[in-house]
């Protein structure tokens, strides 16, 4: 038997989230896996949609916990030295990405984080992550349990099955220390579609050389009903704000059409975007690794190309 | 009083290098080092060199130091922190080091900064652009018992205390966190400084100060890795794609949309 435990998160809207959805359907594909899932907080309807083997409540409150989630950091650290399990399966988020890291070395357990893969049917545990900002895959054996592992975003699909059974209560007895004080929350101001849930995003790169022909591209998104994102590039030069970022260190984002104007495809950015429906590219250098990503490019000047586009988008959508 | 920094960094193949000449020797499951595209100091790193210095700035006494932990360095890219501004590098340069992993990595950055503090502020980058991990300055908190605030877009230093902007998915939170205390610096901070020439002589005649893991009494036996490195390779793509030709760029465009509307994509 292969005992899990699945740390799950639940959304802004209070629904478990994606990345937990996706990581039951990692955990239930590992040999012989026994499932429990960890979750902070008060148990109601939202925790059906766990379709796993058992469910225990810790008392951290997301949006109640001390500093950067060190009450969770502390439970979890408990759980786990109290339960044994084989295998630790976190989705990557803020709060995965911060908790699992913590608690692997407050366990001094192995850490493997943003894994695409993950197996055991050979007997041992192996992972697989990309390095080297997706340039390259590697795939790691753990011997050590338990094995702490969050996965990437997008990686696995969405378990779409329902009911768990009733949340049992643990209770660590750990206080965690209050080391960092947050005093406020400011929420970005956010004009239009969520980049994350638009249907189309018009990006740009270092390749429209300023901040103007961002206003182009933000004609396209809105004629299509779409959001505008931007290489780190781009972002880093200023030209736009750093919410607009995709990439590895930015947003993912998987839209139906996914424009690139006048971003190499650096494979960094690249890992924001690949799980697009269709990538098209246009830039004016054909031999700018976009061209391999993309389903539909054209080579050429983006300041002659973008407008006869966007006019014929326009007509089109008339 | 001074405030000490120390800014954590590493060597790592320069990420600007095309992907064609992106080579892996899958016999040694590592890169290639591509023929002239030398190593660089991992960008990331330098956001937190930069935050360091911007707290100089701001009228603060800062030192900063500037540490690595690895084996073969290249001086000309480790130095580039001391070219724009920083005070000393240490390195951790010993051959027991090519290998580790990155639980050993903190092992031994914590043993050198336990033998160089104290500190005031520990900073690192938000990850490394080879391995990607993003975990290093985290289980460092961890292993000191320090406290962490990761993603920091903005900093000062207010008393004993430091004001904090930590980037979160729709926006950012406000953090004081005491002192010492660990960061990892997000590239929403800013673009680093450019080093101007001043503080390229200045680097030059810098010496780094050396160790090895003798000197903290560390052997390759406390350092074994938890992840065994199996297979690293350059996935296959097989994506075709289809370029639009017209009679010139504008005609291009138009053709685009068409053949877009004809996949029913828009």
């Amino acid at each position: 038997m292969t005992s899990v435990l699945l740390v799950a998160e639940r959304d802004d809207q209070g629904e478990i989230s994606q990345s937990t959805l996706q990581a039951v359907t990692a955990a239930r594909s590992l040999d012989d896996a026994q499932v429990t899932a960890v979750i902070a907080g008060d148990a109601d309807g939202s925790v059906s949609s766990l379709a796993v083997d058992k469910v225990v409540r810790i008392s951290a409150v997301d949006s109640g916990d001390v500093g950067i989630y060190e009450q969770a950091t502390a439970d979890l650290a408990a759980l786990i030295s109290s339960t044994s399990p084989d295998v630790v399966i976190l989705g990557k988020s803020d709060f995965g990405s911060i908790v699992g890291a913590r608690v692997a070395f407050k366990i001094d357990a192995a850490f493997a984080s943003d894994c695409i893969e993950i197996s055991n049917s050979d007997g041992s545990l192996s992972v697989t992550r990309p390095v080297y900002g997706g340039s390259a895959l590697a795939e790691f054996e753990i011997a050590s349990s338990p094995a702490i592992v969050t996965l990437r975003a997008g990686a696995f699909e969405p378990s779409s099955d329902t009911g768990s059974p009733e949340p049992e209560a643990f209770d660590s007895g750990a206080a965690a220390e209050r080391s960092a004080t947050v005093t406020d929350t400011i929420a970005e101001v956010r004009e239009g579609i969520r980049l994350e849930d638009a249907d189309f995003v018009v990006s740009g790169g270092r390749g429209l050389g300023g901040p103007e022909p961002f206003s182009v591209l933000t004609d396209l998104a809105n004629v299509l009903g779409g959001a505008v994102g931007a290489s780190r590039a781009a972002c880093d030069a200023g030209w736009i704000d750093h919410s607009h970022q995709v990439g590895l260190t930015g947003k993912s984002v998987s839209p139906d059409v996914y424009i690139a104007v006048g971003i190499s495809g650096a494979s960094q950015h690249m890992a924001g975007c690949s799980s697009s429906r269709a990538i098209v590219a246009i830039n004016k250098d054909g031999d700018s690794n976009i061209f391999k990503e993309a389903r539909f490019g054209v080579v050429g000047d983006w300041e002659k190309v973008l407008p006869s586009f966007l006019a014929t988008v326009r007509d089109l959508k008339a | 009083m001074t405030v000490r920094i120390v800014v954590l960094t590493k060597q790592v193949p320069d990420p600007e290098t095309p992907p064609s000449q992106f080579k892996i020797d899958e016999s040694t499951n590592s890169v290639i080092p591509p023929s002239g595209v030398p190593p660089v100091v991992n960008g990331f790193d330098l956001n937190a060199v930069e935050a360091a210095l911007q707290l100089r700035d701001a009228g603060a006494d800062v030192e900063v130091t500037v540490l690595s932990v690895g084996s073969d360095f290249v001086m000309d890219a480790m130095k580039k922190p001391l070219a724009m501004g920083a005070d000393r590098l240490v390195l951790v340069d010993d051959s027991g080091l090519d290998k580790i992993d990155s639980a050993a990595t903190v092992k031994v950055l914590a043993a050198a900064i336990e033998k160089d503090g104290p500190f005031d502020l520990i900073l690192g980058g938000r990850q490394a652009s080879d391995w990607d991990q993003a975990h290093v300055t985290i289980g460092l908190a961890e292993i000191l018992g320090l406290p962490l605030v990761s993603l920091v877009q903005k900093l000062e230093l207010d008393g004993d205390s430091v004001a904090l902007q930590r980037v979160i998915p729709d926006g950012y939170q406000v953090i004081t966190a005491p002192v010492p205390s660990v960061l990892t610096i997000t590239n929403e901070l800013g673009e680093p400084r450019y080093p101007n020439l001043r503080g390229i002589m200045q680097a030059s005649r810098k010496k780094p100060e050396i160790f090895s893991l003798a000197d903290f009494g560390l052997s390759g036996d406390d350092l074994a890795p938890k992840l065994e490195l199996k297979k690293l390779y350059v996935p296959e793509s097989n994506r075709q794609v289809e370029l639009i030709e017209g009679e010139d760029e504008a005609d291009s465009g138009k053709k685009l949309a068409l053949r877009l509307r004809e996949e029913k994509l828009i």
